[in-house]
This record gives C-alpha cells, sequence and structure tokens, in this order.
C-alpha cells in the first residue's frame, strides 16, 4: 500500500514547480495564471489525500469549493488579461506600471 | 510492487514532468497543454483515492472548460512571447533554489515519521455494495455545507457577471434602444396631419411629402 506521505510529496513536488514557475515567468501573466492553477491542484491533492487516510469525507467538499473559487478565479483572470492586451497590447507585467506599485 | 503502486508512480512522474515543462516551454499554447497533461495525471491520483466524483469533476470542469479557456486566450492573445523570456536564465537558479528548499523543508515536515504506515495505515477500499462516493459527498453537500454552497453558486454569479462586463466591448456600428428618447417623443414629432380632399386624384400629394420626422434612436 501506498503511506499517506507519498501522496503530500506528490502534492509538496508540484507546489515547489509552481512557485519556481512563478520566479521564472515573472514576466508572462498567462504563464503566471497557469502556475497559480497548479499551486491550487497540489493543496487539492493534499485535501484528498487526508481525507482518504483519515476517512473523513469534508476534506472532498472542501475541495469542490477550492475548485469553484479556482474557476471563477481563472475566468475573471482571463477577462482582465483579454482587457489588458486590448488596451495595452502587452501582457508583460513589467510594462504594467501605472499605478507606481 | 502492487499494481496500484505501480499505477500511483506512472501517473505521479507523468504529472511532475508535465508540471516542469508547463513552467519551462516557450510556446504558451504547449504550456497549456501540458497544463491539462498534469490536470489529467492528478486526475487519474484522485480516482486512485477513492474520490472519484472529484476526478471526473477536475476532467468535466477543469480540462474541459478551464484549459478550454485558456487555450481561447493563448491563441486570441497573438502575443510576442520572445521578450518576456529575458529574465529565465538569469531567474533560473533561484527559481529552482528556492524550489528545491521548499521540496526539502516539505520533506521533512511530511516525512514518513510523521504520517508513514504506522501513523496512518492505508485504509481499506471501499467494496462495490458500500455508499458511492458521490453520494456520500451529496450527503454532506446539501445538508452540512449547504450555506457554504450557496455562497459558492454566488461567487460563480459574480464571476459570470465580472467576465462578462470586462471584456464585453461597445461596438460604435451597432444600434440599440434608447428608451429614454423613446418615451419622451411627441405627438407632434411622429405625426403630421394631411388634409386631402376627396376629389383629388392627384397621386404624388401623399408620397412626396416626407415621413413624419423622426427623432434620432440611434
Amino acid at each position: 500500500m501506498i503511506p499517506l506521505y507519498e501522496f503530500l510529496i506528490f502534492g509538496a513536488i508540484l507546489f515547489s514547480i509552481s512557485v519556481a514557475g512563478i520566479f521564472l515567468n515573472r514576466k508572462n501573466a498567462l504563464i503566471l495564471l497557469m502556475a497559480i492553477e497548479i499551486m491550487l491542484l497540489s493543496v487539492n491533492v493534499n485535501f484528498i489525500a487526508f481525507s482518504h487516510f483519515l476517512g473523513d469525507i469534508d476534506g472532498q467538499v472542501f475541495v469542490f469549493f477550492v475548485l469553484t473559487v479556482a474557476a471563477a478565479e481563472a475566468a475573471i483572470g482571463l477577462a482582465i488579461l483579454v482587457t489588458l492586451f486590448r488596451n495595452r497590447r502587452t501582457i508583460n507585467v513589467q510594462d504594467l506600471t501605472e499605478m507606481k506599485g | 510492487m502492487t499494481l496500484y503502486q505501480l499505477l500511483f508512480y506512472i501517473f505521479a512522474s507523468v504529472a511532475v514532468i508535465a508540471a516542469i515543462r508547463v513552467i519551462t516551454t516557450k510556446n504558451p499554447v504547449h504550456s497549456a497543454l501540458y497544463l491539462v497533461l498534469v490536470f489529467f495525471s492528478t486526475a487519474l491520483i484522485w480516482v486512485l483515492m477513492e474520490a472519484e466524483f472529484l476526478g471526473i469533476v477536475l476532467l468535466l470542469v477543469y480540462v474541459g472548460a478551464v484549459m478550454v479557456l485558456f487555450l481561447f486566450v493563448v491563441m486570441m492573445l497573438d502575443v510576442n512571447m520572445a521578450p518576456m523570456r529575458e529574465g529565465f536564465i538569469k531567474n533560473l537558479p533561484v527559481g529552482v533554489f528556492v524550489a528545491l528548499v521548499m521540496v526539502i523543508e516539505l520533506g521533512l515536515i511530511l516525512g514518513p515519521m510523521s504520517f508513514g504506515l504506522d501513523t496512518h495505515p492505508a485504509p481499506e477500499f471501499a467494496g462495490a455494495d458500500e455508499q458511492g462516493n458521490t453520494q456520500a459527498i451529496g450527503a454532506v453537500l446539501y445538508t452540512k455545507f449547504v450555506y457554504p454552497f450557496e455562497i459558492a453558486a454566488f461567487i460563480l454569479l459574480v464571476s459570470i457577471v465580472a467576465a462578462i462586463t470586462l471584456a464585453h466591448r461597445k461596438r460604435p456600428e451597432s444600434k440599440y434602444q434608447n428608451i429614454d428618447q423613446q418615451v419622451q417623443v411627441r405627438r407632434d414629432e411622429r405625426v403630421r396631419m394631411v388634409s386631402i380632399s376627396a376629389d383629388d386624384n392627384k397621386q404624388g400629394s401623399l408620397t412626396d411629402n416626407d415621413q413624419p420626422q423622426k427623432k434620432d434612436e440611434s
């Protein structure tokens, strides 16, 4: 049988890869959104692993809600990206300096 | 090594390799397609963990809807990606370093001593005659979690409105009804009384008169 920690480490590896992706592609807003999707996915893996090993279905309900919020986030993020590209002709994060943040 | 373990290692390695390809490919279309592979392999791992409902939901909602949306946007934004990869080599060492440190730290915490088989024994798999995963989720989702469920529905509604408001573009050539002007119109702007004597058979008397003055409705 597969112990719990192998599932958790699988989630940890996915999470670290997405953090590295944010480091590497910090100019490209599209890849940043994709890295955030992988991050949410890796957290969901942990939820489901604990739900399976502890015999508690509530973890899977949480995954359901995380998926809902992630879908909403992706839709709004892509809409912002489309609007941004229409107005500025770029999605390079470094060019977006109006707010002086 | 049982078949279960073999399947888990295959799916996990495919997911990890695909995730690495997502963040390293040059072409964002390839990134989106590799992201589909990550989601697919992870959905299979969820099915291995007896979360069949969520595995199917991940396939239908993510691979079917969200990733198609991603692909639409990637193909629609005709972006030149070359200047965006300038910092890639420069950030490569620090990115890999941070990722490795995170994996090692998380591995120390989540290692075999805390979450091994002796502290968390592997659960028995549910038999075919037991309550299914979908039924079990439904039993708590519509009773214990009904309020969060409705909030989730509301979040989805808000995201629909927000996405349409953000991405909708008003075209100058399209015509809209202006109810304000329609309501304010007066009788003499639309109707003009023409007195025609009954024996007058000049045909052109009606047609050469111009139409009643319309207010601009555009």
